[in-house]
């Protein structure tokens, strides 16, 4: 695996390896000292265009856990505001050396434009309404350690789907590892055409949520929103919201997921943020062991295992 | 040639194809049982002592040995295993493997730490161990158990209890199983 540019790039086997690296990666986080010598005299580069704190913080713990070096490049303050473009940006990081550069950037197909300007690894941490996948890839894996695997399970993803690239990472992830995804928004939030998708579409939250073995949360991104998708957001969150009485009709061990940030209120009610079956929180630390199994899948390892059986070992 | 350089592709490892036995299944069975007494001797008993396991094939070995010191002094002493795979120097030749999980039950400082491993060759995996033990406490002592010594090593690395020597040609593999010890060769796989 030379980049990681979207889930959908990956096969069901790739996605169950990272997962099953991501075991041995959360173990690592468990010890007295969280670091291992792996990565060690890597040089990984952020180059975030688009605000982030989740992301950035929880790929750099990921990259110094594994004990590579970091180079953080911080667009408010740098030559983009003399007028510098992507292109050269890109080459001075790969002059300076680097060997893997995490992207996030407003515009979709930017991560697989550098891929041609530079040898250096790259990571998609999120570009436009594309894909975002390290976020699926946290998702799957903590739905994994909560309800095991993900096979012959349903999971609604409710929201402002058709600005999301989270949703589209999740759709692809979620459904190459065997779940039945339903999407759940106002007509006006959904993406045109949907007839390829291998999803349900349904307008009516209070009908899907009984059926779900988790509810997934979109934020209601007002940045992404140029044209009147919605009334108001209190007519959002009253249709579309996680709100407490919406809380009763799930199943009793049903997962509430939420990418972050929140909007309490909105999509989701404080309540289900902090309800016991709320792995929001987990999702965040997750994050940490996904996105260290990433780095070290493209810097650090030999080809992941596909099979179970295990290799003759040789000392 | 190591075996690790010539495989610098996939798919690793290949198949074993044994040549010949040089240890029966008792054989083993008495190895563990006389190192075990090593140990004891050497470390006046069980006090502070800890047994790990590299993954994964001294796993199973640390496992017999804990059990064997176990059935001499009473009981046996805190037994945990150790994947070494992300501090290896040879990192990107070798696949981490998902089942070699890494379970250390005690604070292993001011303990003596009994290494054990199936097979010590040039002694870089347990160089690596040496590292990933430390970030797990400062030992008062870290000592050697393998089955087989077969020679070359790389680093000046050398074993406290051995279960046999074994002079080997660079080119050959040891294979320690249950059933006994074989010498023999890698095969490609597809190729038997």
């Amino acid at each position: 695996m030379q980049h990681l540019l979207g889930i959908e790039d990956l096969s069901t086997q790739d996605l169950e390896a990272l997962l099953r690296l991501t075991d041995t990666m959360a173990e690592i986080s468990e010890r007295p000292i969280p670091r291992v010598p792996a990565l060690r005299g890597k040089t990984i580069a952020w180059l975030f265009y688009e605000d982030s704190t989740r992301t950035r913080l929880s790929f750099e713990a990921a990259a110094k856990r594994l004990s590579a070096d970091t180079m953080n490049f911080s667009v408010s303050s740098s030559s983009v505001k003399k007028g510098e473009s992507l292109r050269d940006t890109v080459q001075t990081m790969s002059a300076i050396g680097v060997d893997s550069i995490v992207v996030r950037h407003a515009s979709s197909g930017v991560p697989v434009r550098i891929a041609n300007w530079t040898d250096a690894a790259i990571v998609n941490a999120g570009d436009g309404w594309h894909e975002h996948p390290t976020q699926a890839l946290l998702d799957a894996y903590t739905f994994g350690v909560h309800r095991g695997s993900m096979s012959g399970s349903r999971i609604a993803i409710v929201g402002d789907i058709k600005h999301s690239r989270v949703a589209r990472s999740d759709v692809l992830a979620f459904t190459k590892l065997g779940a039945e995804v339903v999407l759940v928004a106002p007509p006006t939030l959904l993406p045109p055409y949907l007839d390829a998708w291998p999803v349900q579409v349904s307008h009516d939250l209070d009908a899907v949520l009984p059926t779900v073995d988790a509810v997934y949360l979109l934020r209601m991104q007002n940045e992404r929103m140029d044209e009147a998708l919605l009334p108001s957001l209190r007519e959002y969150a009253s249709r579309f919201g996680l709100t407490p009485r919406r809380l009763e009709l799930l199943k009793e061990n049903a997962l509430i997921m939420h990418p972050g940030p929140m909007n309490r209120g909105v999509e989701i009610c404080s309540e289900a943020a902090d309800h016991p079956n709320s792995v929001i929180t987990n999702q965040v630390k997750n994050g940490v062991s996904v996105r260290m199994a990433v780095l070290f899948q493209l810097l650090g390892s030999g080809p992941v295992q596909h099979q179970s059986a295990p290799q003759q070992e040789v000392a | 040639m190591a075996e690790r350089e010539r495989r610098t592709t996939p798919p690793y490892g290949g198949v074993f194809v044994a040549r010949t036995q040089i240890m029966s299944a008792d054989d083993v069975q008495r190895a563990v049982k006389r190192m075990a007494h090593e140990i004891l001797e050497r470390n006046s008993g069980t006090e502070n002592l800890v047994v790990i396991g590299l993954q994964t094939g001294g796993a199973p070995l640390a496992e017999q040995i804990a059990e064997a010191i176990g059935a001499i002094e009473g009981s046996p002493p805190p037994l945990g295993t150790i994947d070494v795979a992300l501090y290896r120097d040879d990192i990107g030749l070798r696949p981490v493997l998902p089942e070699a999980k890494t379970h250390i039950p005690v604070d292993l400082t001011a303990t003596h730490v009994v290494l054990v491993d199936d097979v010590l060759f040039t002694g870089r995996t347990i160089r690596a161990a040496l590292d990933a033990v430390h970030d797990f406490g400062r030992p008062r002592s870290v000592q050697l158990a393998v089955m087989v010594d077969r020679g070359h090593r790389e680093l000046p690395i050398r074993p406290d209890y051995v279960g046999k020597n074994i002079p080997t040609r660079r080119d050959e593999i040891v294979d320690v199983q249950d059933d006994g010890v074989q010498l023999g060769e890698l095969a490609p796989k597809g190729l038997a």
